[in-house]
């Protein structure tokens, strides 16, 4: 055995070594994905319904209006809640309620005893997940497609920042869910607030309704927070109207959460884990 | 040459915040105004020190304060007062560099992935730890081979009974060949062939690695089989320490003297220790003995002795 006794295992760099590590873990990931096939495909089918719903809504109100509301027509419905399904699905992320099972059941120790942060297991096993989920996406958006003739016309530059956009927002979310799932290390039943978080971020996020169509007083308010950065402005990026200075403003909009983000789990994290008592085990 | 102790534990204590609710829809109601809360002293002012390659049994009945004290040495849980200190570092702070080192296994406890097979999560355990490749392979299949595990690696951790799946979870949590074990009840609710197995595997990673292992067992034999020294706990507090062999010596004040007869009959006699030798000879004398033991009290009941020793508090 010629493992080093003194805990630095082997000559990878630290950075090698943590990318090893999130592959293995995606890998992992979409193994377990796999051993659930029907599962993966009932999940695809819930997250269809949705998004068809919002878009029969609006394409049938934007046809009674003399086919337009907002500027939106059933084309650009389409494309946006087309599109609308893939940023969802990339922004599943480990939620609060997963932390209130975790602490509750006890599951949580056996993450706390690795030498890596315990958010990296969640960052890299939800992204190992979404390749599995674009993969289902791509006939589901196509048979969409074909029923509701989407208007889309992306330019390359768009394409490229829908791309960062979305990883942008999967970081963001995860990162403001982690903040907020640690408050169950204080007090273990928390859904009511949760569910107040959802309920905000349904409003202000582009979730419900494209953010044009929203008052005044919440475009203005949704600046304030993290929402639009995860749903609206994905989704815009590769649907548009978006000019490049908005594209890249809200490049600049979603690092500035992720650092803010950051800060707020490393500060809370500290705090949660001296609080930790390892309930059941 | 001396060397420094692999565990360095002074006057560690623990205190739990348990919320108390009287039982009823008035209580419910007051509660939601004011929360009280009980201080419950998990583990009070506890000290002691473990050297290099020691396997040290950690007794106590349920609640004594056993596993609090394995997981403020594992750095999950944060203590309340006094410093403890592994392989150098303090847990508490989870240093990367200690956790590569240790290992707790958790006898009710899974660490591996459910629905994956363990070689799965064995590789996952690779790159988290960064071991070497070649090396992983090489310890991988060596605790296969000890741990018989061949059948059972490429199956789904869900289709594994208790026994297989502790053998599993014992090889995962060791292929970062850590130094310092601290094993939880690592033979709870196991047949004795397992159980056996289990503890001879221990014994033989500790004399070949060298590891330090800190062992709580409700099984007796585990303890019997693994550790010269152990730890008595209760009600947060240290009650023994020192070596299995005195803490007979020193709480089972009885010995057994047991002989068979030529007519196939047994002869049982308690006495205390100092009178042991006159209470076999009479026994010689006065029967025709074929066959002749002297036992110590069970250790279970010399444990159960020192537990009543200590009033409850």
């Amino acid at each position: 055995m010629t493992v080093s006794p003194n805990g630095s295992l082997g000559a990878e760099s630290k950075t090698h070594a943590m990318g090893s590590m999130y592959l293995t873990l995606m890998r992992t990931s979409i193994i377990s994905q796999f051993q659930y096939r029907a599962a993966a495909y009932f999940y695809m089918i819930g997250m269809v319904v949705e998004p068809v719903i919002y878009l029969i809504v609006w394409s049938t109100i934007a046809r009674s209006h003399g086919g337009e509301v907002a500027g939106f027509t059933p084309g650009t419905f389409a494309a946006y809640y087309i599109v609308w399904m893939l940023v969802r699905n990339v922004n599943i992320v480990f939620t609060p309620f997963g932390w209130e099972w975790r602490i509750k059941e006890g599951n949580f120790a056996s993450q706390l005893l690795k030498p890596v942060h315990p958010i990296h297991y969640d960052l890299a096993e939800f992204a190992g997940g979404k390749l599995v989920v674009i993969i289902l996406w791509l006939p589901i958006a196509l048979a969409l497609s074909l029923i509701f003739h989407p208007s889309l016309h992306p330019s390359l530059l768009q394409c490229g920042v829908f791309f960062l956009a979305i990883w942008g927002a999967y970081l963001i979310r995860s990162l403001v869910l982690w903040a907020l799932g640690l408050i169950t290390f204080w007090t273990t039943r928390v859904s009511a607030l949760y569910e107040a978080y959802f309920l905000a971020e349904l409003l202000l996020s582009g979730r419900l309704v494209p953010m044009q169509l929203m008052p005044r007083w919440a475009q203005t308010l949704s600046w304030a927070f993290p929402f639009r950065w995860t749903f609206a402005f994905p989704i815009t990026a590769l649907t548009g109207p978006i000019s490049e200075r908005e594209l890249l403003e809200g490049l600049a909009m979603q690092a500035l959460w992720i650092g803010v983000g950051t800060i707020v789990v490393m500060l809370v994290w500290r705090r949660a884990v001296a609080r930790f008592s390892s309930v059941g085990g | 040459m001396p060397t420094e102790p692999v565990v360095v534990v002074e006057q560690l204590g623990k205190v739990f915040q348990v919320p108390v609710r009287e039982p009823g829809l008035r209580a419910s109601l007051k509660s939601l105004l004011h929360r009280e809360t009980r201080a419950v002293v998990a583990v009070d002012a506890v000290s002691f020190r473990i050297e290099p390659g020691e396997v040290v049994g950690f007794l106590g009945p349920n609640g004594a304060g056993k596993t609090t004290t394995l997981k403020m040495l594992a750095g999950l849980l944060h203590p309340t007062s006094g410093n403890c200190s592994v392989l150098g570092h303090e847990p508490k702070g989870r240093p990367a560099a200690l956790l590569r080192q240790i290992t707790l296994v958790m006898g009710n406890r899974n660490q591996l992935q459910w629905d994956l097979p363990a070689l799965d999560s064995f590789e996952l355990n690779r790159a988290i730890y960064r071991i070497p490749r070649a090396d992983f392979l090489r310890l991988r299949d060596e605790l296969i081979e000890l741990l018989e595990l061949q059948t059972l690696v490429d199956k789904p951790v869900r289709n594994l009974s208790l026994g297989e799946r502790m053998k599993v979870e014992i090889a995962g949590s060791l292929l970062h060949q850590p130094k310092v074990l601290f094993l939880d009840e690592p033979t709870i609710g196991l047949d004795i062939t397992m159980q056996k197995r289990i503890r001879s595997f221990v014994a033989d990673y500790n004399k070949r690695y060298g590891a330090t292992v800190m062992l709580t067992s409700h099984y007796m034999a585990d303890v019997q089989a693994l550790c010269k020294r152990v730890i008595v706990i209760h009600h947060g507090r240290i009650l023994f320490d020192g070596a299995l062999a005195s803490l007979a010596e020193r709480f089972s004040l009885d010995k057994t003297v047991t002989v068979r007869l030529a007519d196939g009959e047994e002869i049982k006699v308690n006495a205390p220790r100092g009178e042991i030798a006159a209470a076999t000879g009479k026994l010689l004398a006065e029967n025709d003995v074929v066959d002749l033991t002297i036992e110590d009290a069970p250790i279970e009941d010399v444990i159960e002795r020192l537990f009543e020793s200590e009033p409850a508090k």
